[in-house]
């Protein structure tokens, strides 16, 4: 449940649901052995079966329901012992078989929810359910002399439409919300989460009220295909909806579109008769039934969660609460993080380098953790050298550049062919400060007459003539001892 | 030898086995015969290369040794059932010319017996009739009075066989389409349990009921057939039954356990429903299934009386269940993908209602229209949830009265084949002639028709022969039996 | 209960046919007659009874059967078009679709 007190939108207190529709990563179709890559010539990839061609029929794909038993492992749902599938039925060019085999009254997984960090506060949206269904085709709307081309690779792709109760309270818990799911369902390799190609689809349904009055009428916002558009959606909706009732005009139900260049959302050509989907269970398809074994199987091999591995960095590295959420992203920055800490044995200051030195590298290249080009143990080792005094921490940044840009890879000769080496020789550093000391006499005067300025001008000086390899703390005390 | 067509399967087989004749002589002499006799409407397309490649090919193999009881012998298919080669019509205008890119997985079964695709034979549209007069291309009729329909919807597979020019045809049955068109051309047919037969390449009429059977001269031809028919097909249909295929020729001419060879059905039990025998079936048929029944007292089995006390909510449970689905079903042709496309219309809404309004007849416009309204909104629970309510009840009567006889038999039909055109002005008037069959579909059970003499106007009657599931082989030995001691089922009609 | 013509159009609607008007008063007339025999469903009791989807599931359960999730399928679109109404570029032609 929603534990935050609403924030208030000029009097209203905004309410948000949300339907996802996420393309399971599975190597065929839901009921065809047709395979579900993405971007092939069109209708390549429909075989009779997506092409509902006669005397077709439905063969379930194991992989998908697989896929539903670990969205629902890892949301804390209910999954059905036994489900059902129907027929949702309705007319429209890109649904070959003119009805949409889906879940209605028995879905696959039940109840379950999210939770999430907006801001510091933690946020739970419950779930209603996540049932499996059948992807429609796409129509192409560029022009055909005045007609439409329909292209079917897509039907029959696996989904899950995961389906949330109305707890949001403003667009920021939503998008966090939907980050947070689209984390999750990456993370454990059931969708490939990319957004542009429509892997991951969000509705949002959107309704406002006086607080503490009934649910208001809902619009329904479709295909919102990034979080930016999804933020700047709702708000559009949410202002919409409150200066209509502002103006005295009651809310229809409707589904709209957002359009990104006008930032505005607009009312979709209502399907005639929408209504009326005549579901009635498929009986080309038995019941779904899993065994308990199989969710425990499934069980077995699931992969740690990112909240409950964010816990355990807490605990096993003391990692604050802030890191351990930053560097669980994703498996592979987790993994990289993990590694370096480990190997390392300096996990703070493991996660400052990867949330800094690594990321602005990876955002300026635009690339993923998966293409880091510093090895988590070759960065460990820089870590070491760091930790046990041999490079200064920008020092340690000039040796990353290298190990990034290949112009070296073992730590250590970099450190040495660069000449980085921290002095810590306090022979040769004495003599140094000896020569410092005799060439500014003046400022070792102003020094003892009680200018203290004077004594971190020195230490530049004392830095600058061992060209940086100085320890500086070692400087400090040297330099200190002789001004006595 | 120019006779060959009045063989039957098993002695088709054994001539061309024996070299006797071959199956290309076999295939060319009853392509032959059927165009001869086109005035029937029995078919409604050939591919004569396709045919005598085929019967080559049987030929071949025989030549290198090889035997089987279908090796060589032409059949013909409902065109119900999807094929290479041949178009696929399903009796629609709406698939005029379809054709399909894959064969439906009893058609490649019995092509990998060996069995040769004479051409595809007419029906009701979409499997929607028991007269045959519903098909778009010709009525088909009835080789016994070609002023009487053949029955339907299997009408075409019926007529064939009966006229003789072929010996043996796929069918479907969803309602009765297999027993009721036997019956009305005195030939043999089973429908077995339902999920037997592969249903993946039957263009599809109500998903929970269609199932696919053989219709031939003899109960032990479609043995032989359905042998080759039957199994589970794991890859493509997700309502065949995971039962092994069988030999249902295992049980024929043996005596039941404990019986003698002079009464081989000893021990037997035949359930008669009070419900099928009472004044809605006409006394000629009576008559004819009385006579059949005190043959079976002679084979060793007694007649004990059962009740199936919802035979008569057989008829609108059905015709709720069956169109509801069909409603579905028939939802692809839309004219985007495959089929009838109208030639004019104003936008997209405009192009499915004149595309399925001209692609469709007025029988499966009608059953459109109901099964619509009976999944809509307000209505699905008082109609199609309490069919299938009261569907399990029926099933469950079956299996009460299991517990008191081991096969339930009765008239298939209340009355013989009708007059072409006499009920087609009435569709409830055809539903509850359906009266007998309808039952059996609703559980799933298997069931047959047997000849078992004449009745008015001298037109066949047949003898309905209903098992427990998966008891296909003792229905089949039963049938037999009674045709090794009748010879209703070697009666030719008149010219032919 | 009886069906009114306005059902008929709705119905009609609802499962794309165009019905002329003497087409939909004939439709009227044979639905009609055909609920009539549908009334005596209703003095059927049948408080918990569990709809049968699957006829053999009256003698054992039915369950679905899964396949491995294997592509196999190769591309057969030529066939698979073959009969189809209008295709240009390998896709399927409609009137324009507007959402």
């Amino acid at each position: 449940m929603s534990s935050s007190k609403s924030l208030l939108v000029h009097g209203y207190e905004v309410v948000i649901g949300f339907e996802t529709h996420a393309q399971l990563a599975t190597q065929s179709k839901i009921f065809s052995r047709a395979p579900t890559a993405f971007g092939a010539e069109p209708n390549t990839q429909a075989c009779a079966v997506d092409l509902a061609l006669p005397g077709t029929l439905p063969v379930m794909n194991r992989g998908a329901v697989e896929h539903a038993i670990r969205l629902g492992l890892a949301l804390g749902s209910h999954i059905a012992e036994q489900s059902v599938f129907a027929r949702k039925n309705y007319f429209y060019p890109d649904l070959p078989k003119g009805y949409q085999i889906s879940q209605f009254e028995i879905p696959v997984v039940q109840g379950g929810e999210v939770s999430f960090f907006l801001g510091d506060e933690k946020k739970t949206v419950r779930l209603v359910r996540a049932h499996l269904e059948e992807d429609a085709g796409k129509s192409l709307h560029e022009e055909f002399h005045g007609m439409s081309g329909i292209d079917l690779n897509r039907a029959g792709t696996p989904l899950l439409e995961i389906v949330t109760e109305p707890d949001m309270r403003s667009s920021a818990e939503a998008v966090a919300y939907a980050k947070e799911l689209h984390k999750t369902v990456t993370w454990i390799g059931i969708c490939d989460g990319n957004m542009q190609e429509g892997s991951f689809r969000c509705d949002a349904n959107v309704s406002v009220r006086k607080p503490g009055a009934e649910l208001g009428t809902r619009r329904e916002i479709k295909n919102l295909n990034s979080f930016k558009f999804m933020q700047q959606a709702i708000d559009y909706e949410v202002r919409w909806q409150i200066e209509q009732i502002e103006d005295g005009h009651a809310i229809q139900q409707a589904t709209v579109l957002f359009d990104p260049d006008t930032g505005e959302t607009r009312a979709m050509r209502t399907k005639e008769d929408a209504a009326d989907y005549r579901y009635f269970p498929d009986p080309d398809l038995p019941p779904l039934v899993i065994a308990r074994d199989w969710v425990e199987q499934v069980k077995a091999n699931m992969p740690e969660l990112p909240r409950q591995m964010a816990e355990r960095l807490v605990r096993d590295y003391g990692l604050p609460e802030y890191d351990a959420t930053t560097v669980t992203q994703s498996p592979a920055m987790a993994a990289y993080f993990e590694t370096t800490a480990k190997a390392s044995g300096q996990a703070k200051m493991a996660s400052n380098w990867i949330m800094g030195e690594v990321s602005r590298r990876l955002n300026n290249e635009e690339k993923d953790i998966a293409q880091v080009p510093v090895s988590a143990d070759t960065l460990a080792a820089l870590l070491k050298r760091i930790a046990d005094g041999t490079v200064s921490n920008n020092a340690a940044k000039q040796v990353m550049d290298a190990l990034w840009s290949g112009e070296g890879q073992d730590v250590d000769a970099v450190i040495e062919a660069k000449g980085l080496k921290q002095m810590n020789d306090s022979g040769a550093l004495e003599k140094i400060i000896d020569e410092v000391m005799a060439a500014n006499a003046p400022m070792v005067e102003q020094f003892r007459a009680g200018k203290d300025k004077a004594f971190n001008a020195l230490v530049g000086l004392v830095m600058k003539a061992s060209k940086g390899k100085a320890n500086p703390q070692q400087a400090n005390d040297l330099l200190k001892q002789k001004l006595q | 030898m120019n006779e060959l067509h009045h063989l039957g399967v098993a002695e088709l087989a054994a001539a061309i086995a024996d070299k006797k004749t071959s199956s290309v002589e076999a295939a060319q002499h009853l392509l032959a015969r059927a165009k001869e006799h086109q005035n029937l409407g029995a078919y409604l397309a050939f591919n004569e290369d396709l045919t005598l490649a085929q019967a080559q090919a049987a030929d071949a193999r025989i030549a290198a040794g090889e035997r089987g009881p279908l090796l060589g012998v032409p059949l013909a298919h409902k065109d119900i059932f999807v094929t290479q080669g041949f178009p696929t019509t399903a009796g629609s205008k709406m698939l005029a010319g379809y054709q399909s890119p894959f064969d439906a997985t009893v058609v490649s079964q019995l092509a990998a017996a060996g069995a040769v695709t004479l051409g595809k034979l007419n029906c009701d549209e979409f499997a929607m009739g028991s007269g045959n007069d519903n098909s778009a291309y010709a009525p088909v009729h009835n080789p016994w009075d070609t002023a009487r329909v053949p029955g339907g919807s299997s009408g075409g597979s019926a007529a064939a066989v009966a006229a003789r020019l072929v010996p043996a045809a796929t069918g479907t049955d969803t309602g009765g389409s297999i027993r009721q068109p036997a019956s009305f051309t005195g030939i043999t047919g089973i429908k077995p349990t339902y999920g037997r037969c592969s249903r993946y390449g039957m263009v599809a009429f109500a998903s929970s009921l269609d199932q696919a059977g053989p219709m031939a001269r003899s109960a032990a031809d479609c043995a032989t057939l359905l042998s080759a028919m039957a199994g589970p097909d794991i890859d493509r249909d997700s309502t065949s039954l995971d039962h092994p295929a069988e030999d249902y020729t295992r049980l024929l001419g043996l005596a039941r356990e404990g019986a003698m060879a002079a009464m081989p059905l000893k021990g037997l039990r035949i359930g008669l429903p009070t419900e099928f025998f009472g004044a809605g079936c006409a006394p000629d048929v009576l008559a004819a299934v009385r006579a059949a029944l005190s043959e079976y007292e002679k084979l060793g089995a007694t007649l004990v009386d059962i009740s199936l006390p919802r035979t008569e909510l057989s008829i609108p449970v059905y015709y709720i269940i069956a169109p509801a689905e069909a409603s579905s079903n028939l939802s692809r042709f839309d004219g985007v993908k495959f089929g009838h496309r109208a030639a004019k219309f104003d936008d997209l809404a405009d192009m499915y209602k004149k595309s399925r309004s001209e692609g469709f007849g007025p029988e499966v416009q009608r059953r459109i229209m109901i099964g619509t309204y009976v999944l809509s909104h307000g209505y699905y629970d008082a109609y199609y949830l309490k069919a299938q309510q009261i569907r399990r009840l029926i099933a469950q009567d079956f299996q009460q009265a299991f517990t008191q006889c081991d096969v339930i038999a009765g008239p298939v039909a209340p009355t013989v084949a009708w007059k072409i055109g006499e009920k087609s002005d009435d569709p409830v008037a055809n539903y509850l002639a359906d009266i007998y069959t309808l039952s059996t579909s609703l559980a799933g059970l298997p069931g047959m028709s047997v000849p078992a003499g004449f009745g008015a106007a001298n037109m066949p009657v047949g003898l309905q022969l209903v098992g427990n599931y998966f008891k296909e082989g003792e229905l089949l030995q039963t049938a037999h039996a009674f045709q090794q001691a009748t010879d209703w089922h070697t009666r030719a009609p008149q010219g032919f | 209960m009886s069906l009114t013509l306005s059902d008929i159009g709705r119905i009609a609607n609802l499962a794309r046919l165009e019905l002329s008007g003497t087409q939909s008063e004939r439709m009227l007339g044979q639905l009609n007659g055909f609920f009539d025999i549908v009334e005596q469903m209703n003095a059927v009791d049948t408080t918990g009874v569990e709809p049968l989807a699957h006829p053999t599931a009256v003698i054992d359960h039915v369950s679905l059967r899964l396949r491995p999730d294997v592509a196999s399928e190769p591309n057969n679109r030529e066939a698979n078009q073959k009969s189809a109404p209008a295709v240009e570029r390998g896709l399927f032609l409609v009137p324009k679709v507007i959402e």
